[in-house]
């Protein structure tokens, strides 16, 4: 995947002088230093990530982390302080006027917290205005709208005024506005925040369905830890203008890092967030014969063992007496179809719906090769573990 | 012993005259300037207004204010131009809206651009700002005395005054829509790439709108005071009426200028404040058809007049 979006070094100072306050925070002062010594508040204290093409990347924090402020000085609508902002690896903190017209025109485009939406323009006006502040033709503005209102199913409401819908529908007329200019950058600053429990899951679901078919780079601002995790396919956390902590979801669960990425963790629902693959065992060869290659546990512990065919399909699967006896007398025996297969992407959840019974479990990939095996105990484990690990070397403190 | 009357030793009343004497004497071409077009759209409107015939404008404003407001205030509006020619007063009446009129059209092109510079620029505000409150808290009649010296007396220097009078208020609502459009509205237009010539048309002043109409309002109102101060100097009206009923002592005549004065103010108020009431849909939707339909359904505005309450309170 290529970098979409990087961020080098950012720092906002809200001060009219940050030279200042660069200077503190290049020797090693803090933000309070800076707010005791210049009285200038520290927004962004260093800030490095890089978001990927396609990548649905959640920036995490609590109200002051910074997090809008980041969002803002993608766009320029905070003027960074110091650093570098690339898009395709160019430089955009550098850029005239005009220029940054153009990439807002065409690269990136927003959706607002509380949708500002112009109440004075009817839902498809709204939809068009990006089109229209870059000078695109009436007819051509409106039929890109009217797909675009299709799109996240409004096509009916295009006529109406956007206080004839409710908080969901008028969010999605943002989303539909935001999609028209085809920036393949979109910035969502809390943009479900502010909409009921139901219609925000409704919401984060059509976001999920839309993202399969759309492949824009989101950039998704958000203080929720669940639906950063439910959405992201990476998450940077926030905290006092600094990014303390920034992986897959899976990996920050299981290495929150510190103590304060680990309170957002702690009551998270295992079972829904790992996947087969995250708990999976690996897998060893022991015999090969007419029949296929036996593998089992690649530590030699216990366990089932699969029968794969060249390839690496599963053909059946042994249970852990019979593959002591293959081990010991190196005969493979008869492999028996009482077996369950899941998908490595499947959540723990769903393979704990397909286990039966003392059958072993063979992990697949997407083409139906086996992978590897889990037991109920990996299983048990890792939904009822609370992360052992919090601290670890190399991590930033907060 | 020390008195008061010992520290006025500074000749500010001959600097004063002097000053103002040199103004009127070498900058008359400029001052000329300036009443030229006041002189010409007045006696356009006065001439206008005048050779409409009652009924005819009678008819026509009712339907208007019906357009513009509520059939209420339809009715309200009638009855009273009714009850004005009823006591002899129309074709004074016709002079004061003639002023009226003029001086709405004045101070909107004066006022608007001057609101928007103001709240474009927090450093021409503060500027501006003191000069509005001064010109708003001086009594109405101050502003007689310069314009005496440098436009002369009459009905043109008296629009003068009135344009003077009434522009603030258009001035500090028009910058105070335009500060109170929502951050995130704004921010929006700056995020798809709007430069400050779409920022302001497309965004700030269609959102403004409701708050302008509402110092557009206040407006109305200043000019309706001063059309009727300005008669001291020798400006024609229904204000020229009470100024004779005073001089001849004649209180019968005096009363009708007054009541004269009161109907019109209020039908000119009624309206422009049902202007600035926002509508469901937005003030700023004007399409020829909904317009037409308004004026034979009569449509009401439904939403109470939110943001030019706000707008009030916080001025």
């Amino acid at each position: 995947m290529t970098e979409r979006l990087q961020i080098q070094n950012l720092y906002k100072i809200f001060s009219a002088n940050p030279e200042a306050a660069l200077q503190i925070l290049a020797n090693g002062g803090d933000k309070n230093t800076v707010f005791d010594k210049l009285g200038a508040v520290v927004g962004l204290n260093n800030v490095s990530l890089s978001v990927p093409q396609g990548a649905m990347y959640m920036v995490m924090g609590l109200s002051g982390s910074g997090k809008s402020t980041l969002a803002r000085c993608i766009n320029r609508l905070n003027e960074p302080s110091a650093g570098k902002i690339l898009l395709d690896g160019r430089d955009i903190v550098p850029l005239k006027e005009e220029e940054l017209r153009e990439v807002r025109r065409t690269r990136i485009s927003m959706v607002f917290q509380h949708f500002a939406l112009l109440p004075n323009k009817r839902v498809i006006e709204n939809v068009e205005f990006g089109l229209k502040l870059r000078g695109v033709s009436p007819a051509e503005r409106r039929r890109r709208a009217d797909e675009v209102l299709s799109v996240v199913g409004l096509a009916r409401w295009g006529y109406h005024f956007p206080h004839e819908l409710s908080g969901g529908m008028r969010q999605r007329v943002g989303l539909a506005r935001a999609l028209a200019t085809d920036a393949d950058i979109l910035i969502m600053d809390e943009a479900f925040s502010a909409l009921d429990p139901l219609i925000r899951t409704e919401m984060q679901d059509e976001l999920l369905r839309l993202q399969r078919t759309l492949n824009k780079t989101i950039l998704f601002i958000t203080h929720d830890f669940q639906e950063a995790l439910k959405l992201g396919t990476r998450i940077a956390i926030m905290s006092e203008g600094e990014l303390v902590r920034e992986g897959t979801p899976q990996s920050i669960v299981l290495e929150p890092g510190s103590d304060y990425v680990a309170a957002f963790t702690r009551e998270i629902d295992r079972a829904r967030l790992f996947d087969a693959r995250s708990v999976m065992r690996a897998t060893a060869p022991i015999l090969q014969s007419e029949r296929g290659i036996l593998v089992g546990d690649a530590a030699g512990a216990a366990g089932p063992g699969f029968v794969l065919d060249g390839e690496g399909r599963v053909l059946g699967a042994l249970d852990a007496a019979a593959l002591g006896r293959a081990r010991a007398s190196g005969e493979m025996g008869t492999p028996s179809s009482d077996y369950v297969s899941v998908p490595g992407n499947a959540k723990l959840l769903e393979v704990a719906r397909s286990y039966r019974d003392g059958r072993p479990i063979a992990v697949v990939d997407e083409d139906g090769r086996f992978v590897g095996t889990l037991g109920v105990d990996e299983l048990l484990s890792r939904i009822s573990s609370t992360s052992a690990k919090t601290a670890s070397a190399g991590d930033r403190h907060v | 012993m020390f008195k008061a009357d010992d520290l006025a030793i500074f000749p500010i009343d001959s600097w004063i005259q002097h000053g103002v004497s040199w103004v009127a004497l070498n900058l008359r071409p400029l001052f000329l300037a300036i009443k030229w077009p006041v002189e010409a759209l007045l006696s356009l409107n006065d001439a206008v207004l005048h050779a409409i015939p009652f009924p005819v404008f009678v008819v026509g404003f009712t339907l208007l204010a019906w357009r513009l407001a509520t059939p209420g205030i339809a009715a309200f509006s009638a009855i009273s131009l009714v009850v004005i020619a009823m006591l002899g007063v129309w074709n004074e009446a016709m002079t004061t809206l003639s002023l009226i009129s003029t001086a709405i059209v004045f101070c909107a092109v004066i006022g608007i651009p001057m609101g928007i510079w103001c709240a474009s620029s927090d450093r021409v505000w503060n500027v501006v700002r003191p000069i509005l409150d001064i010109m708003q808290t001086t009594p109405s009649f101050v502003y007689l005395v310069p314009v005496v010296m440098l436009f002369g007396v009459g009905t043109v220097p008296g629009e003068v005054a009135v344009v003077t009078a009434a522009a603030p208020p258009l001035i500090r609502f028009t910058n105070l829509g335009i500060r109170m459009v929502e951050h995130e509205i704004v921010e929006a237009g700056l995020a798809f790439g709007a430069d400050k010539r779409q920022l302001l048309f497309e965004i700030q002043l269609p959102l403004a709108i409701p708050t302008i109409l509402g110092g557009l309002n206040q407006t109305v109102l200043t000019a309706m005071v001063l059309s009727v101060v300005v008669a001291m100097i020798g400006a024609e009206g229904l204000g020229l009426v009470v100024l004779q009923g005073l001089g001849r002592l004649d209180v019968g005549r005096a009363a009708v200028g007054g009541i004269a004065i009161v109907l019109l103010a209020m039908v000119l108020d009624r309206i422009t404040q049902k202007l600035a009431e926002p509508r469901r849909g937005g003030a700023a939707q004007t399409s020829l058809l909904a317009t037409v339909m308004r004026l034979f359904k009569g449509g009401r505005p439904e939403e109470p007049a939110a943001t030019a309450i706000a707008a009030k309170q916080a001025l």
